[in-house]
């Protein structure tokens, strides 16, 4: 039998799950119990390989926008940059001939860093807050897409871009079961950035920086080039997204991915990634993405209005967000850490200079 | 809990070998900030395992001479620093963490997410050329400096999850971690118990007989006596001594910490023959206090005293029009007043510095000069309805020199001010309404011993010019010695009234506190 949560596939990747990750994983499971009774599709190999097929392109883009918020930024212009990567990613690879998967990546995650390195310019050199920064690229970079393609799509992508590759393919009762290219590389993406935020030194400077930044900066942690790591971290995981996202579509659409962010950064914080860094992991954003993924895909099945998916989405998330015990915990300890730090400033405002 | 191996306690700080080598040695620190000179010609020397406190009153330079010890900020030219006897001149931060120099903020700059391990070896990750973290060599490292301390702490908590006094342990093995042959600690007893304060001493005396330099920046007096050989003492950034504990007073020490003598004595007067400024009668508001009487007469400091809680700010608040009672009267000059706000009262000439005076009483980022003037805005205009600058500075630089603030520029941000001349300026501000009554609520609160004699001079000065005070505060001392009557509260009524001199002060802090 196949394992109703997409996610349960990284678990090794955290040796003790948290009690966010917890909580998430008890609702996913009540909601898939739910769908699994109460429909005859959901519970079908076809159905749950499509579901991890169709989320794989959310899931890149989660663990790339984990590595911000961990490292305590928030970012609202990956989604769109992603679509310039797409567009730059195509018009370069006419230049050069067509190219190939291995030339696609490089160039789409090329791209993709450096649209994630100028909000690192400007975030760190400027020292504008990040929401601010990336609400200003998310305009620029989607009004500058919209004004030079003039909103035209592009159709006529490399042939290796768009044909479908299929790692895995089973006929069933309810049709062909497939498991298609996004999702390896979505394994593949996942797995960098788990060694990236847990198992390489730089990424625990990453997390020390999103705990503590006046700490990190004292222990001697080089903030600026933190900024460039967590941003360009996640311009090249957008860029990656991107590539994926018009392998699936086949096709190249401005405002495809417009509006993503926000859905995704719900998923994530959803995950227990905390807004102000320091806290989060990847299991969590996956599993973010994976209850509000199987959520649509319920509704769809149970053949509600597309209408009011958006609001029972987020009706979800919100119910989602107070069950998980850690949630309601995080919520009190952060008014006791707010209230502790309120003293301790009123303390420290008596303290010598 | 810490749990501390009771062996340490044995340990005793090493006594100085006046001809040990000295591990730091500074003579004629300068520093200065934008025209303020916060250290002026200071000397400082410290030998390896010796324990030296570091007094002096808020704003007196200790921050500042730690952050150019540890590199943070440059001397002005002209001192010499030596380090183990080598002149050290252009320190910066890297250079003093590899010279074993460590500074124990009060904040301690832990990262409260990650656990303990990982907080105490850090050091372990840092680096610009990423590796593979070996999370065995960092539990390995930290258990090992816990183990060195003699405390135990679950090393894959997060630190959030500890205590003040084990996150301090925390903060410790970090330190010791990046070999520290100097660690300075920051106020580290601010927020700890008594007990905890007691087990951060065994460890700072383990350190000590390891031939680790500590020292101690403290403000409670009595330990810094326990566990220093030494104190050296700056006031208002000059350096006025090192003196050895063994024959040191705390009297003594406040002494020179705030160049002043300290005879306390009593002031209080009878002063019934002048006329009644405030006057209550049977004042009352459900559930905050009840049948409350009082008069406050002109010239007249009358202490209001009780436990937390016993309604002592509830009636200030009514006083100040904040919230309104339920029955009684308030009368002011006689005749009955009915404040609808504090807009009222303020008018009516009641002026009330608040518990809270350092969030609420200023408004932080905005100039000394923008503070002051802030009450008083209306009386500041010109003929055109306009602000008159003129007027506005006259006004500022008038209660500045009145009330002895030092400060670099009106225009400086409050924020860049000590607690002690913070507490002037929210003085300053309320007195520029000129009121009859002055209601201090708990004045003191985070303010230095010098700091405190300064503000109660003003007060008997204001109070020598006909203002009438009501000085609000739970520290028998306080009202004793400055107050000519003490109303003593509990559950929201008066029970009592007291006379200093008349009335024994133990006896009353028996009353009060007992």
């Amino acid at each position: 039998m196949p394992d109703t949560t997409p996610a349960a596939g990284p678990r090794f990747a955290l040796p003790r799950l948290g009690s966010t990750e917890r909580a998430l994983a008890v609702v996913i499971a009540l909601l898939c119990l739910f769908l699994a009774l109460t429909t005859d599709t959901f519970f079908t190999l076809v159905n749950l390989l499509d579901l991890l097929n169709i989320s794989a392109v959310n899931v890149i883009f989660a663990v790339g926008l984990l590595v911000v918020l961990i490292a305590g930024g928030i970012d609202i212009s990956f989604a769109v940059a992603a679509s310039v990567v797409q567009y730059l990613t195509a018009l370069a690879l006419q230049q050069i001939g067509g190219g190939g998967w291995i030339s696609g990546v490089l160039i789409a995650g090329g791209i993709g860093f450096l649209l994630g390195a100028f909000n690192a310019a400007l975030i760190y050199h400027f020292r504008i807050i990040s929401i601010v920064v990336t609400i200003a690229t998310f305009n620029l970079f989607f009004g500058a897409l919209m004004f030079f393609t003039q909103g035209v799509s592009i159709y006529n992508l490399p042939s290796w871009w768009t044909s479908r590759v299929v790692l895995f393919e089973m006929e069933t009762a309810s049709g062909w079961a497939e498991l298609t290219l996004p999702v390896v590389v979505m394994l593949a993406v996942v797995f960098a950035t788990w060694l990236l935020i847990r198992r390489l030194t730089i990424g625990r400077q990453l997390y020390a920086m999103g705990d503590n930044p006046e700490g990190a900066r004292r222990v001697g942690i080089n903030i600026g080039a933190m900024h460039y790591l967590a941003f360009g971290w996640l311009g090249i995981t957008a860029g990656i997204a991107g590539l994926m996202q018009a392998h699936y579509a086949q096709e190249v659409v401005p405002n495809a991915l417009y509006g993503r962010e926000l859905d995704v950064l719900a998923a994530v914080v959803l995950g227990g990634a905390r807004l102000g860094g320091g806290r989060g992991t990847i299991l969590g954003a996956i599993l973010g993405v994976a209850l509000v993924t199987i959520t649509q895909n319920g509704l769809n099945l149970l053949g509600v209005s597309p209408y009011a998916f958006k609001m029972i989405v987020g009706a979800v998330i919100l119910i989602a967000i107070t069950l998980s015990n850690s949630g309601v915990g995080d919520l009190v300890t952060a008014m006791k850490n707010s209230a502790r730090r309120g003293a301790a400033r009123k303390a420290d405002s008596g303290v010598s200079r | 809990m810490t749990d501390i191996d009771p062996q340490s306690a044995a340990l005793r700080p090493q006594s100085t070998d006046a001809a040990a080598p000295l591990l730091i040695q500074l003579e004629g620190i300068s520093k200065v900030f934008g025209g303020v000179k916060a250290l002026q010609d200071v000397r400082f020397d410290i030998a390896p395992g010796e324990v030296l406190c570091l007094a002096g009153e808020n704003g007196c330079g200790k921050s500042t001479l730690i952050k150019i010890i540890s590199g943070v900020y440059q001397p002005e030219a002209g001192g010499t620093m030596l380090f183990d006897g080598k002149p050290m001149d252009k320190l910066t931060p890297g250079l003093a963490r590899s010279l074993g120099i460590q500074v124990i903020w009060q904040d301690l700059a832990l990262f409260p997410e990650m656990s303990v391990a990982e907080n105490i070896a850090f050091e372990q990750n840092l680096g610009a050329r990423p590796r593979l973290v070996d999370y065995g060599r960092i539990r390995q490292i930290a258990g090992r400096m816990l183990d060195r301390l003699g405390v135990a702490i679950d090393l894959e908590k997060p630190v959030r999850e500890l205590s003040i006094a084990q996150r301090q342990m925390v903060a410790i093995c970090r330190a010791l971690v990046a070999d520290a042959r100097l660690v300075f600690m920051d106020e580290p007893t601010a927020s700890l118990s008594k007990g905890e304060t007691d087990a951060l001493l065994v460890i700072v005396r383990r350190l000590a007989s390891e031939g680790i330099a500590v020292v101690f920046v403290s403000h409670r007096l009595a330990e810094v006596l326990d566990v220093c050989s030494r104190v050296t003492v700056l006031r208002d950034g000059r350096y006025v001594g090192t003196y050895p504990t063994k024959g040191m007073t705390q009297t003594r020490l406040t002494e020179l910490m705030t160049g002043r003598n300290f005879d306390q004595s009593v002031r209080a007067a009878d002063r019934s023959a002048a006329p009644a400024v405030l006057s209550v009668e049977g004042l009352g508001r459900e559930g905050d206090y009840a049948e409350i009487d009082l008069v406050v007469r002109r010239g007249e400091v009358v202490g209001l005293t009780g436990r937390l809680g016993a309604g002592r700010t509830e009636l200030a608040l009514s006083l100040f029009g904040m919230t309104r009672p339920d029955r009684g009267t308030i009368r002011l000059g006689g005749e009955v007043t009915d404040f609808r706000s504090n807009r009222d009262a303020i008018r009516a000439g009641i002026a009330y510095v608040s518990e809270d005076r350092l969030s609420l009483g200023l408004v932080q980022p905005q100039s000394i000069a923008d503070n002051i003037a802030l009450p008083v805005l209306g009386k500041l205009v010109d003929a055109l309805g306009l602000l008159s600058k003129r007027r506005k500075a006259a006004l500022v630089d008038d209660w500045i020199r009145q009330l002895a603030v030092k400060i670099g520029a009106p225009e400086h941000a409050v924020s860049t001010l000590s607690g002690g001349n913070q507490q002037r300026i929210v003085l300053a501000k309320w007195l520029a309404t000129e009121p009859k009554v002055l209601i201090l609520d708990s004045p003191t609160v985070g303010v230095d011993v010098g700091a405190r004699a300064g503000i109660f001079e003003i007060v008997h000065r204001l109070a020598e010019a006909g203002m009438a005070i009501l000085l609000i505060s739970d520290e028998i001392p306080e009202v004793y010695y400055n107050s000519d009557r003490i109303l003593h509260m509990r559950d929201g009524r008066i029970i009592a009234d007291y006379v200093p001199g008349r009335d024994d002060i133990d006896a009353i802090e028996e009353a009060v506190h007992a």
